[in-house]
């Protein structure tokens, strides 16, 4: 009687094979995936609407928090940093267009000079923000030796809130650019060296070349840098909490910043008010989520 | 190709091209540089003002030396590597299977299946804190290896999806019919003949995690306290804490945590720029 179900069983399992397996492939990947990532994001709607320390029960207060981040300066002290960020990082794209293109070239030693330009990138974030905390130094940091020959006097750039935000988005440009490079460095490769010489014939030249027959050809590369770079500004942390911590009176913070300082810092464990701030982080992501998703699914149509 | 090659190009343009490359390099090295003359300074360099001019002595021994002789940084490497390695095998391991069931097979859901996974992958790491780091608490893993491993095994398997999943989509589909013809079951499809084509995808996933995850510190932060299972990317800040202004010494600290993902991306580097462009150029 038991092998004969057994049988049965192997049987439906054999004409169904095709169906199943992919679901059994599916599994340990997507039941990971729903509880440490799709989950949280919903719990976190749910704690956005609570008073809670992290330890005990927390208690509903509907939508108190958001009302109190409505009327919170700090909040918008960092939202506005994050626009500054967002702004800024894109500048990553085209220095590292530039820089490909400097390279871009088949001279002895290249390649080395390629991984070496390439290197700010693979080194921490922990470690450049170190690197450029010194960089920075009002007493002995490079930037102020060098501005002193030309006679300017030190400047406190992590000190002072009118430079704080532009001096560590610099530091953060400083890996991004190299990795929009490496990016734009494949994607030369790839140019189609049949139309770059048509266009020679025709006449074309430096920037009407460049800007006419290469960019459109480097489309691909430009979507992953665009995606790589937003979403690098937007997740902006490791940098401000090594070199400033949210300082000088908390001008370089940003919401990622800020919302880990309400929820795991000495200013107390504000769950709920923590979450608010990452429930309207994640909407600003959203909205750049759901472009990407919607340039992907045209191109999967496309094939 | 674009910009014209200098080989066609001017005498004079050649040899600026040639000139400005290692001066270039330099600059855009700068702070790099800077680090690593630190790092092989004598205390008292700092103390009697030298920062910027030559080393009065080569003190690059000793410094090192004391990172890795009275210093935790060899405590903090030790749980770096263990924190990494299983994540890398992880994630691989369940991308693998994900990516070719993604891959492969025609299913209603496959598309949106996908699309969670790659959505997911773009989340900010703020709106998974509070539940993670409690559901991390709640199953006793707080300020644990395990618990870090993990968290960072699912959350990578988003991206790692998407790069195996495009990757096999680009195989010889041929293969796998010819397989089913023979009457080959499914799994073995997967462990003989897909698997052993995905080699690249792998070598470069690998080296690509390994980098994301040694180089982490909000994750370090938020799920771990202690020394017993702190990485180094958190770890530097205990050690520059305790060293505070002893810039040789933290400057040393700085070089020996970067140079793990470094070393890797020199070795690997083919598979790594092949991992970072997502394969989408090639």
């Amino acid at each position: 009687m038991a092998t004969q179900t057994e049988q049965a069983n192997r049987s439906w399992y054999k004409r169904n094979e095709i169906a199943l397996t992919p679901w059994l492939f599916l599994i340990p990947g997507i039941l990971m995936f729903l509880f440490y990532v799709i989950l949280p994001v919903f719990q976190s709607f749910y704690i956005s609407t609570l008073d809670w320390d992290g330890l005990g029960q927390g208690t509903s207060v509907g939508f108190e928090n958001y009302r109190e981040l409505w009327h919170d300066p700090a909040f918008y002290t960092s939202l506005r940093n994050n626009l500054i960020w967002l702004a800024l990082y894109l500048l990553a794209i085209p220095a590292g267009l530039f820089i490909a293109l400097f390279l871009n070239q088949t001279v002895t030693g290249i390649r080395l000079y390629k991984s070496l330009f390439f290197f700010p990138f693979v080194i921490s974030q922990v470690v450049v923000g170190l690197v450029f905390t010194w960089f920075y130094d009002p007493t002995f940091g490079l930037l102020n030796t060098f501005i002193g020959w030309f006679g300017f006097g030190p400047i406190n750039v992590l000190g002072d809130p009118r430079y704080v935000t532009y001096g560590i988005i610099a530091a953060g440009l400083w890996p991004q650019t190299a990795y929009c490079m490496i990016l734009y460095l494949t994607g030369l490769n790839a140019v189609d060296p049949e139309q770059v010489e048509a266009a020679r014939l025709d006449g074309a030249k430096g920037w009407r070349m460049l800007w006419y027959v290469i960019i459109p050809q480097l489309k691909p590369a430009t979507f992953i840098a665009f995606v790589v770079t937003v979403i690098g500004a937007l997740r902006s942390f490791d940098l401000i909490s090594i070199m400033t911590n949210g300082g000088p009176f908390g001008e370089s913070r940003v919401l990622s910043f800020y919302m880990f300082e309400v929820a795991l810092s000495e200013y107390g464990f504000r769950m709920g008010y923590g979450a608010a701030i990452a429930v309207v982080l994640f909407l600003i992501m959203l909205c750049f989520i759901t472009y990407f998703l919607y340039s992907m699914y045209k191109e999967e149509k496309g094939h | 190709m674009f910009p014209t090659p200098v080989e066609k190009s001017s005498r004079t343009w050649q040899l600026t091209y040639q000139s400005l490359l290692p001066v270039a390099l330099i600059l855009w090295l700068l702070p790099l540089i800077a680090v690593a003359l630190f790092s092989i300074k004598p205390a008292g360099d700092f103390s009697a003002g030298n920062y910027w001019n030559l080393p009065s002595q080569f003190a690059g021994f000793e410094n090192y030396g004391r990172v890795f002789l009275e210093s935790d940084m060899p405590r903090y490497l030790l749980n770096s590597v263990f924190i990494t390695i299983p994540t890398v095998i992880g994630a691989v391991a369940l991308s693998a299977m994900t990516g070719f069931a993604l891959g492969i097979y025609r299913f209603k859901l496959n598309l949106a299946v996908f699309f969670l996974f790659v959505a997911g992958n773009f989340v900010p790491f703020q709106i998974l804190m509070v539940p993670v780091r409690d559901l991390t608490l709640q199953m006793g893993l707080y300020n644990t290896k395990t618990g870090l491993v993990l968290f960072h095994i699912a959350f990578q398997t988003g991206f790692c999806t998407l790069f195996m999943r495009n990757f096999i989509r680009a195989l010889p589909f041929e293969l796998i019919e010819a397989a089913r013809v023979e009457g080959v079951a499914e799994w073995r499809i997967f462990w003989f003949v897909v698997l052993p084509l995905m080699k690249p995808a792998i070598a470069a996933l690998a080296v690509l995690i390994f980098t994301f995850i040694w180089n982490d510190y909000f994750w370090a932060v938020v799920l771990t306290q202690g020394i017993e299972s702190q990485p180094v990317t958190a770890g530097i800040t205990s050690f520059n804490a305790q060293y505070r202004a002893a810039y040789h010494l933290m400057s040393a600290g700085s070089i020996v945590a970067a140079i793990p993902p470094v070393a890797m991306f020199f070795l690997m580097q083919k598979h790594f720029i092949a991992g970072l462009t997502l394969g989408a150029v090639k």
